[in-house]
């Protein structure tokens, strides 16, 4: 059974996009056929951090509007041939999009790929609310400050009432909790909230802490998923939360400055 | 001369009767000095003047009777007037007094709040403008029960008391006309009694709460004292200021 992923945080520039093509490639590496989709139409951004922008032919709105099929709009990867991408229009607005046509692309995807990633745009008006609307599970991307913090507790509020899961009174969307831009030296030196805090805040499941890191700049400037970085600190951190999402038991990391696992603290959680 | 001009052609509803609660100002006198009244009433409304513009008002005599002053009801009523506010009604008024306002087209109103006294309910002219209830035994409406987190954003609504398991972040409201319990973390709004109920509570096992009100008395964070953040705490009115106690009575 398919299943659909919303990535997802009401504040802007937290990390959204670099997350969405991160766990897309990381799925998609571990075999499994997965779409990802740009939400954000009229800031297409998606198709540069993959790397597919000089490929775009048909977009999200071209599919819904019956200007072009699916099979033609879809991108494939050039690094994995299960993951494929739909850019989002960038010569349109967010009004472009309707809550059935979404719905009818959404279907359509589900016959054919095991996931389907969408990429929300920031805020919580048309665009955030299509993205999230036909999620199974969602990941709610925070950074370490109090307006992140807040703008996630209120899309979580979102997610547990506007979403077509709530409507229809079905079990409701699991929700992630990615922590993201994570600096243990500046928790420590109290300009940041620790990982205890924002659990604290939005009792949430922890999927993973993603530490700042400057290989995040250089894989969005190379157009190249940070995951693909095995080397990179982010890029671990990434794969680790793509094992954990399928299944796998493994101990957190990146939370505390000492090199080395927390995980006899942290992996419970 | 037709018949056809003189049958009456099917009219929808034109009007209603409905039960409605307002909350009026009441100006109780103590003294019949119509100079020193005229005087004062202009001192309370320059104190406030917006608040008080085309205010409604009813008249309170019962002190005054009590202390067996006579007053002018008459004179009053245009002291009154000439202050811009439109007394609506008096209450506490003898049988003389209340057959004065009515003649004055001034409604008559019981002293017992929600009441209308026998006599003035034989006249059907006025209409009763009761005070909010009180009473506990009236109060049967069903408890809601919360186990969801309540986000920010959101908003609760119950026409009882409230129970809640989960947390209630920041920027989130809850609202009962009964009690309310949070059995978890309160970071948001709560207000408890919303209807006028002045015996509401509110309890909560860790109070971090942006504003705690009971029957519209209120209090924001940054006057919660430090010794009552964090811990288990109820919350309750007394001679209309709020009390926050620990739950857990130390001896």
């Amino acid at each position: 059974m398919a299943r659909i992923i919303v990535v997802t945080s009401g504040k802007g520039g937290v990390g959204k996009t670099t997350t969405s093509a991160a766990i897309a490639m990381g799925l998609a590496k571990k075999g499994h056929k997965t779409a990802v989709i740009d939400f954000d139409v009229g800031l297409r951004n998606l198709d540069l951090i993959m790397g597919c922008e000089r490929r775009v032919v048909y977009d999200f709105v071209n599919v819904i509007n019956g200007e072009a099929t699916l099979n033609q709009a879809l991108i494939r990867d050039k690094n994995c041939n299960l993951l494929y991408i739909l850019p989002a229009s960038q010569t349109r607005d967010k009004d472009a999009l309707s809550q059935e046509g979404v719905g009818k692309i959404l279907d359509e995807l589900k016959k054919d790929f095991k996931y389907i990633v969408c990429d929300s745009p920031a805020g919580i008006e048309k665009g955030a609310h299509l993205a999230m609307y036909f999620a199974d599970d969602a990941f709610v991307v925070t950074n370490p400050e109090v307006s992140s913090v807040r703008d996630s507790d209120r899309m979580l509020g979102i997610l547990a009432s506007k979403s077509r899961r709530a409507e229809q009174n079905e079990e409701p969307i699991k929700e992630y909790l990615l922590l993201t831009r994570y600096s243990p030296e500046r928790v420590k030196l109290g300009e940041m909230l620790s990982v205890e805090d924002v659990q604290d805040i939005l009792s949430l499941h922890l999927l993973g802490v993603i530490p700042e890191s400057k290989s995040v700049l250089n894989a969005s400037n190379s157009g190249t998923p940070v995951i693909l970085d095995e080397k990179s600190d982010a890029g671990q951190a990434y794969t680790d939360i793509v094992a954990r999402y399928l299944g796998e038991n493994r101990p957190h990391r990146f939370i505390d400055d000492k090199k080395g696992f927390f995980g006899k603290f942290f992996g419970s959680k | 001369m037709s018949i056809d001009s003189q049958k009456t052609p099917y009219k929808p509803l034109a009007l209603e009767f409905k039960s409605s609660t307002f909350s009026v100002p009441v100006l109780v006198l103590s003294s019949d000095e119509l100079v020193v009244i005229e005087q004062q009433l202009q001192e309370k409304i320059s104190l406030a003047p917006e608040f008080f513009r085309n205010s409604p008002l009813v008249v309170d005599l019962q002190e005054i009777n009590k202390q067996g002053y006579d007053i002018d009801l008459a004179a009053l009523i245009d002291i009154i007037r000439k202050a811009g506010l439109f007394p609506i009604g008096i209450r506490g008024g003898n049988v003389q007094q209340n057959k004065q306002a009515l003649e004055l087209l001034i409604p008559v109103y019981s002293i017992h709040s929600g009441g209308v006294s026998a006599e003035t309910q034989k006249q059907k002219t006025i209409i009763p403008v009761p005070e909010p209830k009180t009473d506990i035994d009236t109060d049967v409406t069903a408890t809601t029960l919360i186990t969801q987190p309540i986000r920010s954003g959101q908003r609760i609504y119950a026409s009882g008391d409230l129970v809640i398991l989960a947390q209630v972040s920041a920027g989130a409201e809850i609202i009962a006309e009964g009690n309310i319990h949070v059995y978890n973390t309160l970071r948001g709004r709560a207000l408890a009694g919303v209807r006028g109920n002045t015996e509401a509570r509110i309890f909560c096992f860790d109070l971090q709460a942006e504003l705690i009100s009971i029957a519209g008395n209120y209090k924001v964070s940054e006057d919660l004292d430090e010794t009552v953040r964090n811990k288990p705490v109820q919350i309750y009115l007394q001679d209309q200021a709020l009390i926050i106690k620990d739950i857990v009575q130390h001896h």
